[in-house]
């Protein structure tokens, strides 16, 4: 039975009391003595070559320290931005990587593009001073369209004269073609993948410091994961060994993917600290997040299903163009290769799979990985191509699913994959059950009285999470190995420290992870604290994203716990004069069997310390133990969503009328967390499928989504109602970690789109909709089909 | 530079401000008191809602200038000593937050919305009045909750 704060329960999170009265301490709210302000000039072309820049005028103004372009980063041999995942192309060749210098050199790539960097004593002085540079562009001809990058006679980087980064496929071709030649049935969709901006509410900041007396360097940054980002400056840009660079990532307020990235303005501050003399600060505007932080999806694709005669699917063939922007930002390149390709196969028993990916280059901010990165674009491509299928075939859209399932584990798919438990039907039975499936048609007949188009759409998703083993990953392309580690240090009164190389923006790892040390040494949670974020306190780690926390981080703390236990054992035994075979370690207490012998944890603790009383030749003094966990495999979060919409013919509006979800994320640590987690990630689908939508003007390369104004996130009213949306869970735990958990904090806008936008289609009667389905997207629908007429 | 008095969580504050100084960089800035954030800018996301005599302001929307004589409370001004705020008591119990980013200011506007519909305020009062409000994390079903048990208990 669970404990009022162990593991299973939904206990109120340990961090909260610092954020609800003002005391969190993010990047921005830090502030270093004697600091001095950046301020970043930015490209306003879309694609030029910077004939000159004069920084003459503004070098004089008031207040400015220094200002630095690319010429000085060539002097101090600062190395460019890179890309940790190398793609190799169908024909055996590496995917073309363009220079990604931290400041422009010779030419800009995008709006927004780093020009040079002002340093002054304070933020207007840096910006007035930004102002005053003068730059000569010779502008050039941009391609912002992903669909038109191939053919285009723009050339966004020398090395890749199509602007193809690389042609990559995955499945088995053959069969895949044998497949569609005796299909029955072959059901096509043209899918486009919306771009996104994921605009974390904490815009990217960062502090760079150097210390001339002991010749290192501190970077306070806006990190999902700070150690990635110290080994990456040491090793590529060169501007510190790791034992001369502290990278300290405080609270971070959300990240969704953009904070996992290392980006030019953080090398930027670390770099010019140095020729300052001084710490250099830079926060990050909202406008600059919506030109320079990492975009994402962004995919042009064309799908086709292919059936036989008893419904059965027996071939998926799917060509996709990804957008890489301009530049390929850290992990660009395995979001629409190993992190899409892979899951394709969906929920679903299909012997054929094959696709192929062609990424681009264009004249855009880089694109990266977003919430979900590749499985949301691969989940949307599949679930509207099944839902679109049982359309054309007459069959009820959750039975055509059902008869498809997967429903024998291990299952190997033909797309590198092997789910290793799981049980579709029962998640797929209670989201039946949950919205009330059957009885639809009543629903919809009563929003037909109130002039409303009701409509119904589902999709069963799944995902991977907690991307490993290492070495697989390796083979395919990774720079750095999918790991993560943990060290337990026990302190003499027996409260204990957590040191986690993964870092929370918002997920709870100071409660969730707390409940597991709670629960395995019977410790009360307020004994336990967890630190992370910080590279000088915690061993090498490998951050937070991936939703890998719970199934790859908790695993490496789990692991260290066992060793503690193990050496506490030893104690124990020495203490109470037994055999550490006789000693039975359960709710906080070491006894000896068959005997009325005892001590609480807290005294092993001590004695542990203490040395007195074992022999500190044979039992070392101490704690403290670490591991490092890499996993056996990826873990397969799988789930079904319910989506109903109402809209308005009139005016093409959608409304959220009831959602609900069921996920199966093994076993749950903290329910209420989890809950959350679905919500949030469901917000973020919803986002995608009715509002959100990054445009590019093709004329003029300019972002025409650049501000809130602009571009438009889900608020309070767009979600469904508390009593419209349910969640609920089916669990199969997972094998390959002693928790049996699997990840909760993507899914939730990995298997949303789908849904709603099956929900609109079904709902005013169409085959295609675009997203962002806005009301003018669905009006539009509705008049060329007809649609408007009929309802009046 | 012009000199301003106010009262800042209930304590008498003078300072040189900048005629273009924004209130949330009095505040932020020459106070330290960073609770108050700053998460867009064009007055949309809310992250830096205080209250000014009394009413919720976009601290970002406002000059500290204008706000000479104000009384102005921000969210490190709302526990009486570690009595917390039924307001922050009920977003840590309803789970209101993830990231903490947009938090002061989903409290500090929620406290308002309670002030002016009252304790039962209805869920789609609190959802139009928060739209105001941007919160990336939560997908807001969990604010909601909050704000009607804040109200509840304020
Ligand atoms: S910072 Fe004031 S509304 Fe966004
Ligand atoms: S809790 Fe992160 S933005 Fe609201």
């Amino acid at each position: 039975m669970a404990s009022a704060t162990g593991v299973g329960a939904s206990v109120r999170r340990k961090e909260d009391l610092r954020f609800i009265t003002g005391k969190g301490q993010y990047t921005d709210d830090i502030n270093l003595k004697d600091q001095a302000f950046a301020y970043f000039l930015r490209s306003p072309h879309p694609h030029a070559k910077i004939k000159s820049i004069n920084t003459a005028k503004a070098a004089k103004m008031a207040g400015v320290v220094g200002i630095y372009t690319s010429v000085d980063v060539a002097k101090d041999k600062i190395g460019g931005l890179i890309c940790g995942w190398g793609i190799t192309s169908k024909d055996g060749s590496a995917m073309k990587a363009g220079p990604h210098p931290i400041l422009a050199e010779g030419k800009v790539r995008y709006v927004g593009d780093h020009v040079a960097v002002v340093v002054a004593d304070t933020k207007e002085q840096a910006k007035a001073a930004a102002a005053a540079i003068q730059v000569s562009y010779e502008t050039l001809a941009h391609v912002v369209d992903a669909a038109k990058a191939m053919t285009s006679k723009v050339q966004v980087h020398d090395v890749a004269p199509d602007n193809r980064v690389f042609n990559w496929g995955l499945g088995n071709e053959a069969e895949t073609d044998a497949a569609f030649k005796r299909a029955a049935h072959v059901t096509k969709l043209d899918i486009i993948n919306n771009r996104l901006i994921p605009n974390a509410m904490e815009p990217r900041a960062a502090i760079g410091a150097y210390d001339a007396g002991t010749e290192s360097y501190t970077l306070y940054t806006t990190s999902q994961n700070p150690h990635v980002a110290r080994l990456v400056i040491s090793a590529f840009h060169g501007l510190a060994p790791e034992h001369k660079l502290r990278v300290i990532a405080p609270d971070v307020g959300g990240g969704f993917g953009s904070k996992i990235f290392i980006y030019a303005e953080e090398v930027v501050c670390v770099w010019a600290s140095k020729h300052a003399g001084r710490p250099v600060k830079w926060t990050g505007d909202r406008s600059e997040a919506f030109l320079a932080d990492a975009h994402g999806r962004d995919h042009v694709t064309k799908a086709e299903l292919a059936t036989d005669a008893n419904g059965k699917i027996i071939g998926l063939r799917v060509h996709t163009i990804a957008a890489m922007g301009a530049y390929l930002s850290t992990f660009s390149a395995a979001v629409p290769t190993y992190l899409y390709g892979t899951l394709l196969s969906g929920q679903y028993n299909i012997p054929a799979v094959y696709v192929t990916v062609d990424a681009v280059y264009t004249n855009t901010a880089p694109v990266d990985a977003y919430r979900g990165a590749g499985r949301p674009e691969a989940t949307y491509v599949v679930e509207r191509l099944v839902e679109t299928a049982a359309r054309e075939l007459r069959e009820d859209p959750a039975e055509f699913r059902r008869k498809n399932f997967v429903t024998q584990f291990p299952h190997q798919t033909p797309v590198i994959m092997c789910y290793d438990v799981g049980d579709y039907g029962a998640a797929l039975d209670k989201a039946l059950a949950m919205s009330d499936y059957k009885n639809f048609a009543s629903r919809k007949a009563e929003s037909a009285k109130n002039g409303k188009l009701r409509g119904v759409g589902l999709s069963a998703y799944i995902e991977a999470c907690g991307i490993a083993p290492s070495a697989a990953v390796g083979s395919l392309g990774a720079g750095v190995g999918l790991w993560e580690s943990a060290e337990v240090r026990v302190n003499p009164i027996g409260t204990v420290e957590i040191l986690t190389g993964s870092h929370s923006h918002g997920q709870g790892h100071e409660t969730t992870f707390a409940q597991l040390v709670s629960d395995r040494l019977g410790v009360d949670i307020n004994s336990v604290s967890i630190v992370h974020g910080d590279t000088d306190k915690v061993q090498m780690g490998m951050g937070t994203y991936g939703s890998r926390s719970g199934a790859v981080g908790m695993h490496a703390i789990s692991k260290a716990l066992d060793k503690v236990v193990a050496k506490a054992k030893k104690v124990a035994a020495a203490v109470m004069e037994a055999s550490a075979d006789d000693v039975v370690f359960q709710d906080g207490s070491f006894t000896v069997k068959g005997t009325d012998k005892k001590m609480a944890f807290g005294e092993v603790a001590l004695q542990s310390y203490l040395g007195h009383k074992f022999n500190s030749s044979e039992i070392e003094i101490g704690l403290k133990e670490s591991a490092f966990h890499d996993p056996a495999n990826f873990v397969f979060p799988a789930g079904v969503h319910i989506c109903e919409v109402e809209v308005d013919p009139d005016t093409g509006h959608t409304t959220i009328a009831a959602y609900t979800c069921v996920d199966d994320f093994g076993n749950l640590i903290n329910p209420m967390i989890v809950e959350g987690q679905v919500h949030g990630g469901i917000a973020q689908g919803i986002g995608q499928a009715l509002l959100e939508g990054c445009i590019y003007d093709e004329e003029s390369g300019q972002l025409l989504t650049g501000s809130f104004m602009d571009y438009a996130m889900p608020r309070a009213g767009y979600m469904p109602n508390l009593a419209d949306f349910k969640l609920g869970f089916t669990c199969t735990p997972c094998p390959t970690n002693p928790m049996g958990i699997k990840g909760c904090g993507e899914a939730g806008a990995i298997g949303s789109p789908p849904a709603v936008i099956n929900a609109i289609t079904n709902a005013i009667g169409v085959r295609e909709i675009s997203m962002p389905a806005t009301p003018l997207t669905v009006w539009n629908a509705m008049q060329a089909s007809g649609m408007k007429k009929a309802a009046e | 530079m012009h000199s301003i008095s106010l009262a800042l969580n209930g304590k008498p504050v003078h300072g040189q401000v900048e005629g273009r100084t924004l209130l949330v960089e009095f505040i932020r800035e020459s106070r330290g008191l960073t609770g108050t954030h700053v998460g867009c800018d064009t007055s949309q996301c809310g992250a830096c809602v205080v209250s000014v005599n009394g009413k919720a302001v976009k601290s970002c929307t406002v000059f500290a200038v204008a706000c000479d004589g104000a009384e102005i409370t921000t969210i490190e001004g709302l526990a009486k000593g570690v009595d917390l705020h039924p307001m922050q008591v009920a977003f840590k119990e309803h789970h209101g937050l993830q990231c903490g980013f947009c938090t002061p200011g989903m409290i500090m506007a929620s406290i308002d919305i309670v002030k002016r519909h009252g304790k039962s305020v209805d869920e789609e009062t609190i959802r139009r009045e928060l739209s105001g409000n941007i919160c990336r994390c939560t997908g807001y079903h969990n604010i909601v909750k909050a704000v009607q048990a804040g109200a509840a208990n304020m």
